[in-house]
């Protein structure tokens, strides 16, 4: 016990590091001293804007996607019994984004500011049901996989077919954005769309530990320790859909992260998802917070994508995985 | 616990089919009988695991009293994850908790490992363990759940004579103890050595129900098994060995 | 429409420029057509309003799509008298053109093609400066066999582009298009907010040509005026950001918006110039 939690003072120390690094890098190159004092006293004009408007927004949203994101995985993973699970694999978020760009194009979203998240996290719904009625916990790592490559694929183009009709010529463009995430140029007023779904979903996937320990050992273990498995899956389904919905409406599908992130701390922690949990929502954080660094310090004039950070360290996790099972499998 | 004349469907077919049977404390029921007879649906249909017609007991306990009612291993060595042993065995206090874990449980964890012969393996991790000490682990987190019926599914399949002996030694203690015990089994060797009791099941039916001598009598051998087996009264109890097949146009 | 007074020094300036330019267009396009030719097809958006401005009734025959389009053609209601092109050189080719009129680095299949089949085409590049406009407006016309309309067509736009330069201190503006896109050094734009008393913060940050401006650079630039463009129909998040409450914080005048008269170099950029002008005088009226 006393290991898990110098794990989490570990991990909350590194995420209030990045969390600092994301709030002082930046294109404008402003000085350490001045940035700080502008976020906290509110003084310097222009130095203000940046930190409290522009700035803040990306860190606390950084923060925000990847600990749904880690924690989602990670609640997923645990349900499924399968460390192949994770939002953007399994097609959660790609349904999610064809939620957001259906709410964009049709023009909910802007005769009604709460369309948006709220039409993200409908389709996340979606994709979890169908995942879950597809490859339950007793179906297995290829029916996971292909129900996921099937329900990624379709939501996919169901994006890119709604941006292509779009009379908006940018809409085109803006495919490889939903796809891969970004966290450039966001506003507070996306915190405040984000913020409420993403911490809800967050809350009832944290309450999902107990259950999800159980399952470790079967459903029919766990409901016979008194997991009740019904009211646990909608419970997942719910938390998912809102927490990944609403960071896929305000960030775009950031892949991978629900991936790497419980596979690196699964061991660290001793493996029980009650554990797992909590410490891949810090650990998600981090993995989004360093990559959104990253993406300013690589390429600080252009809008290089957060999610081609995250498959370059996740792919080859993903393709680490397969291998090890294939040993297994075999 | 108690069943009356429960009944499990699969389509129109029962796939088990009225059986009644009361399971009283200090007995160490076996339940035996071919494949395909109905013993897995048996045990998780008795639990409310799935839909029934009739009666039972435990699965008409709400769903936190039955965990402290019953516990259950359920067929095969099944764990997700790399978990501690300890962490393990402490999931069967699951249904004792309010909050966290207090030193009750805490003494409960360690007498189970005790019990199972485990406790130098409480760092180990479980999926890195013997078919053998995973089985041993496995029953460590039902003696942990410290409840008064234990309800196993096959949890000697595949062991070694040594992993087999131990475990059925203590599902024996736990009888003794004054607790029920219901085991799924197929080596009728075992099950005549230790169990108190036999319940013969065939096509979903209760076909002999008695001590170990009566059941595994001849005709129901033959009829069930399509065998002849070997019996003998030793000083350490009953021996059987199944020897030969019987022909089945008889 | 191009009546005024031009200031006679400028004039002169203009005037030899514009015949140093004149003689330039001549020897290019000298082999392109002798005499003036009867169906001109125009298959770029830019060479569209020049033809519609400089061609004789019944020369030209068709135009593209985009000329009716609002947001990026000046021309909508003379374009609607025209047969529509894709810029496809099967259509064209049906068309069956003396001229045609194309970019000089869009659909470059398509030219090939038409000369091929022994069309003649005229290649025009884009406009990148002021004078580059009077340049291009003798270059099609004399092509069109229009050089007369031509020629005064270009030194009313010369005059008038002088008349309406504007001295005095500089104010900063700052071009923001959608994913935080500005226009820099070295383009018709930036020349004219210079003309017309801007200094463009986009080229102080280094941007040349058009290229990403970070906002947060915007935001310490600290723009008097933001000019951004009309926004299309289907909100998308490139687009997102010209809503960005920071750019809205640092209070600059951003009421000014791009529109289809910034699209091309033809003489519709006086438009342009005159709004950003009446901006400027507002601006200085406003301390």
């Amino acid at each position: 016990m006393t290991r898990g939690r110098g794990i989490t003072l570990a991990l909350g120390g590194l995420v209030m590091g990045l969390f600092l690094a994301s709030l002082l890098i930046g294109p404008a190159g402003l000085g350490l001293r001045d940035s700080l004092r502008a976020l906290v006293t509110g003084q310097g004009e222009a130095v203000v804007l940046i930190m409290r408007e522009i700035r803040l927004p990306r860190a606390v949203l950084g923060l925000l996607v990847g600990a749904v994101l880690g924690l989602s995985g990670a609640a997923l993973q645990g349900f499924l019994r399968n460390p192949l699970a994770e939002p953007g694999l399994i097609g959660v978020s790609s349904t999610a984004a064809l939620g957001a760009v259906l709410a964009l194009q049709t023009g909910l979203a802007a005769a009604f500011a709460l369309a948006l998240p709220l039409a993200a996290l409908a389709g996340a719904g979606v994709s979890v049901l169908l995942i879950l009625a597809l490859a339950g916990p007793r179906g297995g790592a290829l029916a996971l996989i292909l129900a996921g490559i099937a329900i990624s694929a379709l939501a996919g183009a169901g994006t890119s077919l709604v941006l292509n009709l779009s009379a908006n010529p940018f809409a085109v463009t803006e495919i490889v954005y939903w796809m891969m995430g970004s966290l450039a140029d966001r506003s507070m007023l996306h915190v405040w769309l984000g913020a409420p779904f993403m911490l809800a979903g967050m809350a009832l996937l944290l309450t999902l530990g107990r259950g999800l320990d159980a399952l470790t050992l079967g459903e029919d273990a766990a409901q016979a320790m008194g997991v009740r498995l019904t009211r646990l899956r909608w419970v997942l389904i719910l938390g998912t859909a809102l927490a990944v919905g609403a960071s896929v409406a305000v960030a775009g599908a950031v892949g991978f992260v629900g991936l790497v992130v419980p596979h690196v701390l699964r061991p660290l922690v001793g493996a029980m998802p009650s554990r797992l949990l909590p410490a891949s929502a810090l650990g998600g954080a981090a993995m989004v917070l360093a990559a959104d660094v990253a993406v300013r310090l690589i390429a600080p004039e252009q809008d290089l994508k957060l999610g081609v950070l995250t498959a370059l360290v996740g792919a080859p996790f993903f393709l680490h995985l397969i291998w090890r099972m294939r040993k297994v499998e075999a | 616990m108690k069943l009356e004349n429960l009944t499990v469907r699969r389509g129109q077919c029962p796939v088990v089919d009225g059986v009644d049977l009361t399971v009283a404390k200090g007995e160490f029921i076996g339940l035996i009988g071919p494949n395909g007879a109905g013993k897995t649906t048996l045990l998780r249909a008795a639990l409310g695991l799935l839909p029934f017609e009739g009666q039972s007991s435990l699965a008409s306990l709400p769903v936190a009293a039955r965990a402290r009612a019953a516990a259950f291993l359920p067929q095969g060595r099944d764990i997700a994850w790399p978990v501690g042993v300890a962490d393990l065995v402490a999931l069967g206090r699951g249904p004792h908790l309010a909050g966290a874990m207090t030193g009750a449980d805490r003494a409960a964890v360690d007498h189970a490992l005790d019990r199972m012969g485990l406790a130098g393996f409480r760092a180990r991790q479980a999926t890195a363990l013997s078919g053998g000490e995973q089985a041993r682990v496995l029953i460590a987190r039902a003696l942990a759940q410290d409840t008064p019926l234990l309800l196993a599914d096959e949890p000697v399949a595949g062991l070694d004579p040594e992993a087999q002996l131990r475990c059925m030694q203590v599902f024996a203690d736990l009888a003794a103890e004054g607790r029920g015990v219901v085991v799924a089994i197929h080596d009728l060797g075992l099950a005549a050595r230790h169990c108190s009791r036999l319940v013969m099941l065939d096509k979903g039916r209760v076909v002999a129900d008695g001590p170990p001598r009566a059941v595994l009598g001849a005709e129901h051998l033959a009829q069930v098994f399509h065998v002849r087996g070997y019996h003998a009264e030793t000083p350490e109890g009953l021996v059987f060995q199944p020897i030969a097949l019987v022909d089945r146009r008889y | 429409m191009w009546g005024f007074v031009p200031r006679s020094d400028r004039l002169t300036k203009a005037a030899a420029l514009a015949l140093r330019a004149a003689a330039a267009a001549l020897v290019l396009c000298a082999p392109v057509q002798a005499d003036t030719p009867a169906r001109v097809v125009s298959i770029n958006l830019c060479t569209d309003q020049l033809a519609m401005l400089l061609a004789a009734p019944g020369q030209l025959v068709s135009v593209t799509h985009l000329a009716r389009d609002p947001l990026s053609s000046s021309m909508v209601a003379e374009a609607s008298v025209y047969t529509i092109n894709r810029g496809q050189a099967e259509q064209v080719f049906l068309l069956d053109p003396d001229l045609v009129l194309a970019g000089t680095y869009t659909s470059l299949a398509t030219v090939d093609l038409l000369r091929g089949l022994g069309v003649s085409v005229l290649q025009v590049p884009p406009v990148t400066s002021l004078a580059e406009v009077a340049r291009q407006v003798r270059l099609v016309g004399q092509a069109l066999g229009q050089d007369e309309a031509a020629e005064a067509m270009a030194v009313a736009f010369e005059a008038e582009v002088a008349a309406l330069q504007v001295t005095g201190p500089q104010a900063t503006a700052a071009f923001y298009f959608a994913s935080g896109y500005t226009t820099g050094k070295g383009t018709l734009a930036d020349e004219v907010l210079a003309l017309t008393g801007f200094s463009n913060a986009g080229a102080a940050a280094g941007v040349t040509g058009g290229g990403l401006l970070p906002l947060e650079r915007l935001v310490l630039a600290d723009p008097q005026v933001i000019v951004t463009a009309t926004p299309y129909p289907g909100a998308t998040r490139s687009e997102e950001i010209l809503s960005h409450p920071a750019l809205k914080a640092i209070g600059a005048e951003t009421g000014a918006r791009t529109d289809a008269d910034w699209v091309c170099g033809t003489p519709h950029i006086l438009r342009a110039i005159r709004r950003m002008a009446h901006l400027r005088a507002t601006l200085a009226a406003a301390p």
